[in-house]
């Protein structure tokens, strides 16, 4: 464990800023690139897809950071809410680009939303991550308390939701939406196995690990 | 033939300003010239502009290269197209291999300027050179039986990355019936802006059937099959729901996963406007005729 405290120890004078600075200047920095010409002769879907890819990757990092600690003693909690919160803006940009730039016009989006199972999903999956993203604040995790923990846990069916609408949208068995969906189905499944490890009935009267009581 | 497509638009009709035409302007453009003219004729007030070289090469599904559309812009270059043969057999009475200079030899390459739509839903228009489908068929003598052919795309895994993945299944294979494959619009593509076809785009030789979604124009062409049954074709396996056999354009037709009242023309820009889908890709005039009392919802 001995690079796992070196990486805390890393991780500990690490701020969050440049998550939510990275993130919003990649954004910039793709869409200026759509403007200019820069992203060839679909700019419209290739800037809808960096947005809803980073989206995925920032999703699935958020999730790894529960097993990283149980597994590999590496606790990055500390960059989880930036982790989710630039996760959220990705998917706020993504549907802006789909709604604005792409289809363009407020009735085909409500059909499209009625109509095609993938943008359905998506769309359940915005909805579900949208009060997570407006408790993600100290003032709301005070006031929520235990309910906090358990309304977060609503990240879970969105992510799978996320998951399957990349599968869902594309032709044929194509490998990056497998990889993604498995990749967010591995990590959900690990926590299967934490639930059962505290569960465990501990020696009466031994004192509980601090760590599992997170 | 008895009748031959006369192509009206080449890159001498393009509209010198890069003016971007809605469909209501094509409308009353072609409705204006057609009152004009006052002959009853093809509509010809309608100005295509091509998608630029760039784009028309660097933005391709050709999955045997990668599913990305970038990705056979990259990986093509590893395709061998010297030597090219076609083999041509079925019902026909002069089957064989013909080498794809032998075939150029006896064919008229003209220039056709094309709309492409993508079942994708987005567009392009692509100044195509090539010679009708019909000239080949001819050459060979397709026997009284047939009623469809059947084409196959080349299959070579060590040059075709995409092909170890079963993400579709492999050799792509494509079809047409008989008549939609000897119609004059129907044409064997050879090359882009007069310049040979790059591999990307289906060298040395691909299909290209304007009023029918993209991947029905099958590209780099290793066979040619005339049969009497309805020949298998690579998507409608795939997923017999989302495509069938003819896959002809249709704005009133859904894909099942997103609208196709749409789309998006490549080239222009993030903040261009999506432009309507006309009927048979705007060939309506020219092919309607092939599925007169058809209902084109079932047989999409």
């Amino acid at each position: 464990m001995r690079l796992a405290d070196a990486l805390n120890r890393a991780v500990r004078r690490l701020p969050a800023w440049p998550v939510y600075a990275g993130s919003a200047a990649y954004a910039g920095w793709m869409f200026w690139r759509g403007v200019a010409g820069g992203l060839g002769a679909n700019p419209v879907e290739a800037l809808e897809h960096a947005y809803g890819e980073a989206a995925l990757y920032l999703l699935i990092a958020g999730l790894a950071v529960t097993p990283l600690r149980r597994i590999a003693g590496v606790n990055l909690i500390r960059l989880r809410r930036a982790i989710g919160l630039a996760c959220f803006f990705f998917v706020v940009v993504h549907l802006l680009t789909w709604a604005v730039l792409d289809i363009q016009s407020i009735s085909r989006v409500w059909a499209d939303i009625v109509k095609r199972p993938y943008i359905t999903v998506g769309m359940a999956g915005f909805l579900m991550l949208l009060p997570l993203a407006l408790t993600s604040n100290d003032w709301s995790v005070r006031r929520l308390g235990p309910a906090w923990r358990r309304l977060h846990r609503l990240v879970y069916p969105a992510a799978i939701l996320g998951g399957v609408h990349y599968l869902l949208l594309v032709k044929g068995w194509q490998m990056k939406p497998m990889v993604m969906l498995a990749l967010i189905a591995g990590l959900l499944a690990l926590r299967l196995l934490f639930v059962r490890t505290p569960r465990r009935p501990i020696l009466r009267g031994a004192a509980v690990p601090a760590e599992s009581q997170r | 033939m008895a009748h031959r497509w006369k192509n009206t638009l080449t890159d001498n009709d393009v509209t010198p300003e890069r003016v971007f035409l809605n469909r209501r302007q094509i409308i009353g453009a072609a409705a204006a010239g057609l009152a004009l003219s006052g002959l009853g004729g093809r509509a010809q007030a309608e100005t295509l502009e091509p998608t630029g070289w760039d784009d028309i090469t660097s933005y391709n599904n050709y999955y045997e290269f990668g599913t990305g559309k970038g990705d056979p812009a990259t990986n093509a270059h590893k395709l061998t197209v010297e030597p090219w043969n076609v083999r041509i057999d079925g019902l026909v009475d002069r089957p064989g291999d013909y080498a794809f200079e032998d075939i150029l030899n006896k064919m008229t390459i003209e220039e056709r300027l094309y709309r492409l739509r993508c079942v994708e839903a987005w567009s392009m228009v692509v100044p195509w050179n090539g010679f009708e489908l019909a000239d080949l068929l001819a050459m060979v003598v397709v026997q009284g039986g047939a009623k469809y052919v059947a084409f196959e795309t080349a299959l070579r895994p060590d040059e075709m990355p995409g092909v170890h993945r079963p993400v579709i299944e492999w050799p792509y294979v494509e079809g047409l019936r008989l008549d939609e494959a000897m119609h004059p619009l129907t044409i064997m593509a050879t090359g882009i802006y007069g310049r040979d076809i790059p591999n990307q785009n289906g060298a040395p030789l691909r299909l290209v059937v304007p009023w029918k979604y993209g991947f029905k124009s099958i590209k780099s062409v290793v066979r040619i099959t005339l049969t009497d049954t309805m020949p298998p074709t690579t998507w409608n396996k795939s997923n017999a729901r989302e495509y069938g056999f003819y896959s002809n354009v249709n704005p009133q037709v859904d894909h099942p996963r997103w609208s196709q009242a749409s789309e998006r023309v490549v080239g222009t820009g993030l903040f261009a406007r999506r432009q309507p889908t006309l009927m048979f890709n705007g060939y309506g005039e020219d092919v309607a005729g092939l599925y007169a009392g058809m209902d084109l919802a079932k047989h999409f």
